[in-house]
């Protein structure tokens, strides 16, 4: 099986004075075809910059130092999207891939209609497109995504719909010409409870009809579980864990995993405290020389406060940042 | 003394809309409708619901932040609705409120002195050692050191932050708080953090307290007593074990069904709840969930159900779950 998108050693960093800092170091991914990779991480992780970098989208002064990526693009073949001219690109962006932002009340125009805009991104990919034909598009994706009165909505604008219904639209236009891959920063953090279900559920459905490949970038353990097949876990610029999903939950390796994973499960128990890690995210660029969970690590030795551990394999396809397994598998 | 430290009696909150050429007032916003609950002497007392339901407008109502429309809110037997606001000021020093997001509720231009002893200098007249004393126990309890009082906030991360902000409404030694979301804008692995600290200090004061929040688990952890939200009514209201265990009415059991699991091989064979929450100045007529319920009945759609003792909680519905 073949993988649609290869990230390697992708490094972005961002000038302080004089020098370059990272903020994102070295992550390798893989994203299979018509499968769901979710990377899953707090704020300040790098989970949001990997995506917007792939786009060629990194806000100012934020640049790629390091790495390639090779996508299987059916326009122009395998492709590096990091280094691809702007002109290719755009016939990429939002045609083979499309992305879904977080929060779906500023992503769109208000001073577009929602026909306007779905008429934008058909128009830019498929120029001869008659007027009829576009509206047949759009009133067959609008159903599809449980768009109660379709032809009402889309000369509304976005002001007289409500969140679930934007989030919806948002995922009707970035489907609407069929991507191969589907990237999702957080569709749902800004959503209730019963419409995030709705929303996730659409696009686990969408995900199979259109053979798309998803990557599902999200601060939620809960949203993981219910979309992917393969997790990534960043913490402070790089991966620390990488497994398929339920190997990861089950087996949680990493400290920083377990440790999440044990203060969320500790909430719906019935103890009096709940599990915390200690200390704090440490902010963007200021990362230690070492581990750089070891300073809130409950098992850090002193080799921890001296190198960095490596990726390592622990089990078939299943990889950890952190020194504790390394001496198991040594010894 | 009362058995209950605070009684909510039929809170109403409404907000009016304006519209027309003379922004002439058209209609009301029913964002509160209704609301009654008691809480006793050191208990948590969570609201829970989606968006829109009600919930931190009934907090801020309490408190007189926003002013009731009618109801009566009774504080240790004061009807807190008929004071005047020099009188309501005075009491703030029994009732204080924690705000959701530290980032905005913290005046960037004070630092951490300036903000801890500001309460107490509106409230208490104290020495210059007592106000030191004061601070310097409350730092020490949010676990802060003394050589931290000249920071100021954009120095702290989020997490201690919020810790700030608990301790600037803790410091007046209240016996009651309104806590409104206090953990939705911290990351993941520091929620825990800050809500072990507020379980702790509201043993260790003896608070009573009202929780708001939308988080389910964040509730269940917290709270003893819990009430469930819907478009400005309280729909089931009990002990939050029971609740959790056998929610009675649909939308307390659609609310909880909708909190992802944990476990992806028990990625449940649940039905999403369809529908959105209505409009709260158009709401539909009869009891508010009856267009998203699947038990609807005529009688819901035309006559509001109360809510009613039934067994160990209140339920509004006519057709609830079997227990």
């Amino acid at each position: 099986m073949g993988h649609l998108l290869e990230i390697s050693n992708l490094k972005i960093s961002t000038p302080r004075g004089k020098n370059l800092v990272p903020l994102l170091d070295k992550v390798s991914l893989n994203v299979p075809k018509g499968q769901c990779l979710g990377i899953v991480g707090e704020s300040g992780c790098g989970k949001s910059i990997t995506a917007t970098s792939l786009l060629q989208q990194l806000p100012y002064p934020l640049r790629v130092t390091e790495g390639t990526t090779a996508f299987d693009s059916f326009q122009h073949g395998k492709v590096d999207l990091l280094t691809l001219p702007s002109k290719k690109m755009r016939n990429i962006r939002g045609r083979e891939i499309a992305m879904i932002f977080q929060e779906p009340m500023t992503s769109l125009d208000p001073i577009f209609t929602i026909q306007q805009q779905m008429f934008e991104a058909l128009q830019f990919h498929f120029p001869r497109m008659s007027h009829k034909e576009m509206l047949d598009k759009c009133l067959s994706m609008l159903v599809k995504v449980n768009i109660p009165r379709p032809e009402q909505t889309l000369s509304s604008y976005p002001h007289q719909l409500s969140g679930g219904q934007l989030q919806r639209i948002m995922i009707a236009i970035a489907l609407m010409n069929d991507p191969r891959l589907l990237i999702a920063d957080e569709p749902t953090t800004a959503l209730d409870v019963t419409i995030q279900m709705q929303i996730l559920d659409l696009m686990n459905e969408l995900k199979e009809s259109n053979d798309a490949a998803v990557l599902m970038i999200t601060h939620d353990l809960g949203v993981i579980a219910e979309t992917s097949q393969h997790v990534a876990v960043f913490y402070a610029g790089h991966i620390v864990e990488e497994a398929p999903v339920m190997e990861l939950f089950h087996h949680p390796q990493h400290p920083y995993t377990k440790g999440l994973l044990k203060s969320i499960s500790s909430l719906s128990g019935d103890s009096n405290l709940l599990y915390a890690i200690p200390g704090i995210v440490p902010p963007g660029g200021s990362w230690d020389a070492h581990c750089r969970f070891a300073a809130r690590c409950e098992y850090a030795s002193e080799k921890c406060l001296k190198d960095v551990p490596a990726l390592t394999e622990v089990a078939s396809g299943h990889l950890c940042r952190c020194f504790l397994h390394r001496q198991e598998v040594e010894a | 003394m009362n058995e209950y430290l605070l009684d909510v009696r039929n809170l109403k909150t409404y907000f009016p809309v304006k519209g027309g050429l003379l922004r002439r007032i058209i209609g009301h916003v029913h964002a509160v409708e209704d609301v009654s609950f008691r809480l006793k002497e050191k208990q948590v007392f969570a609201l829970v619901g989606e968006s829109g339901c009600g919930k931190s407008t009934t907090g801020k109502s309490i408190l007189r932040l926003i002013d009731p429309t009618a109801g009566q809110v009774i504080f240790d037997g004061q009807d807190i609705t008929q004071l005047s606001q020099e009188e309501v000021r005075k009491k703030r020093r029994d009732m204080q409120f924690i705000f959701q997001n530290p980032y905005a509720s913290l005046n960037p231009r004070m630092n951490v002195w300036q903000l801890l002893s500001e309460p107490l200098k509106a409230h208490f007249s104290l020495s210059e050692s007592e106000l030191r004393d004061r601070v310097e126990s409350m730092l020490d309890k949010i676990g802060f050191t003394k050589d931290q009082l000249q920071r100021y906030p954009h120095q702290f991360s989020g997490g201690q932050k919020q810790r700030i902000s608990i301790a600037r409404a803790l410091i007046t030694q209240p016996r009651f708080v309104v806590a409104d979301e206090p953990v939705s804008a911290l990351d993941v692995s520091i929620q825990a953090q800050i809500l072990n600290l507020l379980v702790q200090l509201q043993q260790e004061m003896s608070l009573s307290m009202v929780f708001i929040s939308h988080d389910l688990n964040v509730v269940r952890f917290i709270s003893s007593q819990v009430a469930v939200m819907y478009l400005g009514s309280i729909m089931e209201m009990g002990a939050t074990k029971q609740i959790y265990a056998h929610p009675r009415h649909p939308y307390s059991k659609a609310l909880l069904g909708a909190v992802p699991s944990l476990d992806p091989a028990k990625k449940k064979k649940r039905k999403a709840l369809g529908g959105e929450v209505p409009n709260p100045a158009n709401p539909p007529t009869g009891c508010p969930f009856h267009p998203r319920c699947d038990r609807a009945s005529e009688l819901c759609r035309q006559q509001k159900p109360l809510l009613t003792q039934q067994g160990d909680r209140a339920l509004a519905c006519y057709h609830p779950l079997d227990n």
